[in-house]
């Protein structure tokens, strides 16, 4: 296959799983602010920052205020992650490896691309964002549905995958850089709990709130947190299931090309290094020293992916 | 001539105003039992499928995001077994005149040594590729796909308006239409026999792989270059990769590797045989032709002439549908073939002749007049359709480059009716048929993209003048 449709259907997958995570963000967002208008501001910066959009932000706009957070998340052509943006790359690319790709995978690409532009034509009411945020949810499932059942499961579907759990890793890994202060025991001093709305905030934006209160009940740590959304394999937004999808993928292309390359090298040591040590080794390293250092290694993969693979010359 | 609408056109569908001619009749049939309720919902429905699928295009100097859909009508338009075979005749024999003509163009120049074209319009052309002299493309084609404009004014009259020898677009429309037809209307199928268009990706993909260059070993691999996502006819190229499971390439997916064309797989450079381009020639090489192209391949052109890699169509071919050389072919087909052509030509007058001039000017409001490289509809001047105001602004940049210029009277093109919610309409139309030329023959897929003006009285059929297209039938014998 070519390398360039090979980026493609990587940066499809990426645009597309990013255009998720970020309405994740702003529905975990709008939570706080509709529930606790004094921390909204602060909320908002934080949403921005793991978007990592805040700086361009802040050349725009002063202050966070909700409609002008929301509008720029959502829709601003001037913000490249924009949902609105990046559904729009994701059309691009899917475009590009058009010929790679089902009728059915297509179409929900295209489908998702002409929905949430006529959705996002003008500025989102307040009273409608929560439907709009549903439907963005919804094209985004479709989309899925339409890669998981009807995608050979070749190379360009290995490339998709990549694509898909780098973005996601990721995302995680930002939410927990920009939130990490709220998990150390500092805060959550020893023996008490954290503050409820705030961790419930980090697992809805992982979609995890639910399946954290099956897993562990009541109980609410940091450490128990921490231990799900990096190292808990059967959750499919942690580090490590993540990781584990990775390898698995670059593992196929590996086998199905008959060549070892340095990507695949680097995602074992991810899974190896990073990834197989208790949760309390982690906190006694500094969990934001693990995260920073998460994030790099996960962008230098990503970088290793392109290369070894010729996404481009 | 009259002004458009005041003379009666001859209605393919009811004749000269008469009854239902007799290739319409089961379909008729089949219509006057519809609810036309049901009809319009069908209508809809394949709107709503050609933009989920994604069959736009985009019109230049718009919004990019500002896709269009070519208007698709659900009314066929129907060739009888008899009229086909005498089209298909012309059509083939006029083709192999083209690449007959090509040849000798770019060989001993036969053709303009017996005085029967002038060589000025060949050495003064810019379409002319002095660097093709003497170059003999793979299995000896030159327009291994080419589109006949034809339109028809009568009963038994059909004329060839227009050759495209260089990229014609607007198969997979023609494709699409067919698809969408049969998943809207089955039953209608059931009871008219209309011959498949189906296979022409595997036409076209055994034809070009019956050119590989001399340096292919084993299957052919062949790919289609496009421009990218931003081109008009984008949704073409994919979905004719796709068709003939070839790879879409792009300028920068391609490289001068050992000899050959190759193409960056995600496994390292792989060499194409057979290069379905979809791009200009000047863009084809920044090399050896328009440096500050990014569009093409740097080196393709030696490769090409040591035998590496097959161009389809092969480079230089626009001499052949030049506008200014169309007056020529009634001459060019005599010449190679023998026989008198089987389709005439539209009258036309050179602009570039001054008697010819003289007459134009003076009749500038009832003629069509065309620049002589344009195409898609673009900077010509329709003479009954048009007002004083153009006319005279016309008249203007008619004058100031003659040599630019050609005209024909203004046809009364045939209609079809289109179906309009207060029932059927007739509008103009015009055919363009793909042909096939390979080593083993000509091949020319039953029927072709018909286009027909959406708008009352309309002569203008290109889709960026917001003319629409038909399914186009030709019926079993």
């Amino acid at each position: 296959m070519l390398g360039k449709t090979a980026g493609s259907l990587y940066w499809m997958a990426r645009y597309l799983e990013r255009s998720e995570n970020n309405a994740r963000l702003i529905e975990a967002g709008f939570r706080i602010a509709l529930t606790r208008s004094n921390s909204a501001q602060a909320e908002w910066r934080s949403v921005l920052v793991t978007a990592g959009s805040d700086w361009r932000f802040r050349q725009a706009h002063g202050d966070y205020h909700s409609a002008r957070v929301v509008d720029f998340l959502l829709r601003d052509p001037a913000n490249p992650s924009s949902i609105l943006s990046v559904v729009k790359q994701a059309r691009d690319n899917a475009r590009t490896a058009r010929t790679y790709l089902t009728r059915e995978v297509w179409e929900a690409v295209n489908t998702s691309w002409m929905t949430l532009s006529a959705l996002l034509k003008r500025q989102v009411r307040e009273d409608d964002l929560p439907d709009v945020l549903s439907a963005i949810r919804q094209q985004s499932a479709q989309v899925r549905g339409a890669w998981t059942g009807t995608m050979l499961r070749n190379d360009g579907y290995n490339f998709a995958q990549l694509g898909t759990f780098l973005e996601r890793a990721d995302n995680t890994a930002r939410i927990l850089d920009v939130k990490y202060f709220l998990l150390l025991p500092s805060v959550a001093h020893i023996g008490g709990s954290i503050d409820n709305v705030q961790w419930e905030t980090i697992l809805r934006s992982v979609s995890a709130h639910r399946a954290y209160r099956w897993l562990y009940g009541t109980e609410i740590s940091a450490l128990k947190i921490a231990e799900f959304l990096i190292l808990y394999k059967q959750m499919p937004r942690s580090l490590a299931f993540c990781c584990d999808k990775m390898q698995e993928n670059l593992d196929w292309l590996q086998r199905g090309y008959g060549e070892e390359t340095e990507a695949g090298r680097m995602a074992i040591a991810i899974c190896t290094d990073r990834l197989s040590r208790p949760i309390q080794s982690i906190f006694d390293g500094g969990l934001h020293e693990y995260i920073t250092d998460f994030l790099r290694a996960n962008a230098a993969l990503a970088r290793q992916v392109e290369r070894d693979y010729r996404f481009v010359e | 001539m009259e002004r458009t609408g005041s003379i009666s056109f001859f209605d393919e569908m009811q004749g000269q105003g008469g009854d239902v001619r007799a290739p319409y009749q089961d379909f008729c049939e089949w219509f006057d039992a519809e609810e036309p309720a049901r009809i319009h919902r069908k209508a809809q429905q394949a709107e709503a499928f050609f933009r989920t699928t994604g069959i736009t295009f985009a019109v230049y100097g718009q919004d990019e995001a500002d896709e269009r859909l070519i208007p698709f009508d659900v009314v066929p338009r129907i060739i009888s077994a008899s009229e086909w075979r005498r089209l298909s005749r012309g059509i083939e024999q006029r083709v192999r005149a083209l690449n007959a003509f090509l040849h000798d163009i770019y060989h001993r120049q036969e053709i303009l040594r017996a005085g029967r074209v002038p060589t000025d319009l060949i050495a003064r052309n810019e379409a002319f590729l002095p660097m093709m002299m003497g170059m003999d493309p793979p299995g000896g084609v030159y327009t291994h796909i080419s589109g006949i404009d034809i339109v028809r004014t009568g009963a038994n009259e059909f004329y060839v308006l227009e050759d495209n020898a260089r990229t014609p677009s607007g198969v997979s429309y023609m494709l699409e239409n067919r698809e969408t037809m049969l998943q809207m209307f089955p039953e209608l199928f059931a009871k008219v026999p209309v011959r498949e268009v189906s296979d022409y990706p595997i036409n076209l993909l055994r034809s070009l792989s019956a050119c590989a260059p001399p340096a292919c070993q084993g299957t052919p691999t062949v790919a289609v270059l496009t421009p990218g996502i931003h081109n008009s006819a984008y949704f073409e190229h994919s979905f004719l990769a796709d068709q003939m499971g070839a790879e879409l390439v792009e300028g920068h997916d391609l490289r001068v590797v050992g000899g050959r064309v190759a193409m960056r797989t995600t496994q390292g450079y792989k060499p194409i045989d057979v290069l379905y381009r979809r791009v200009d020639d000047d863009f084809l090489d920044p090399l050896n032709f328009r440096p500050d192209s990014v569009l093409g391949v740097p080196g393709i052109w030696d490769v090409y002439r040591a035998g590496g890699i097959t161009i389809a169509n092969a480079p230089g071919t626009g001499i052949a549908d030049d506008k200014a050389l169309y007056s020529y072919m009634p001459d060019i087909i005599e010449f190679y073939t023998g026989e008198k052509a089987l389709l005439p030509n539209v009258p036309t007058w050179r602009c570039s002749d001054p008697d010819h001039l003289k007459e134009v000017l003076d009749r500038l409001p009832e003629l069509v007049v065309k620049e002589v490289h344009g195409s898609g509809g673009y900077g010509m001047l329709v003479g009954p359709a048009a007002s004083r105001k153009e006319i005279a602004a016309f008249r203007k940049k008619l004058e100031g480059n003659p040599g630019n210029y050609i005209a024909q009277p203004t046809l009364s093109l045939s209609t079809v009716p289109i179906f309009t919610r207060s029932g059927l309409a007739p509008r103009h139309v015009d055919l363009r048929p793909f042909v096939l030329m390979s080593p083993a023959g000509i091949t020319i897929t039953p029927g072709g993209l018909t286009r027909v003006a959406m708008t009352k009285g309309s002569l203008v059929v290109n889709s960026s003048q917001g003319g629409g297209t038909k399914d186009t039938w030709v019926l079993e014998d």
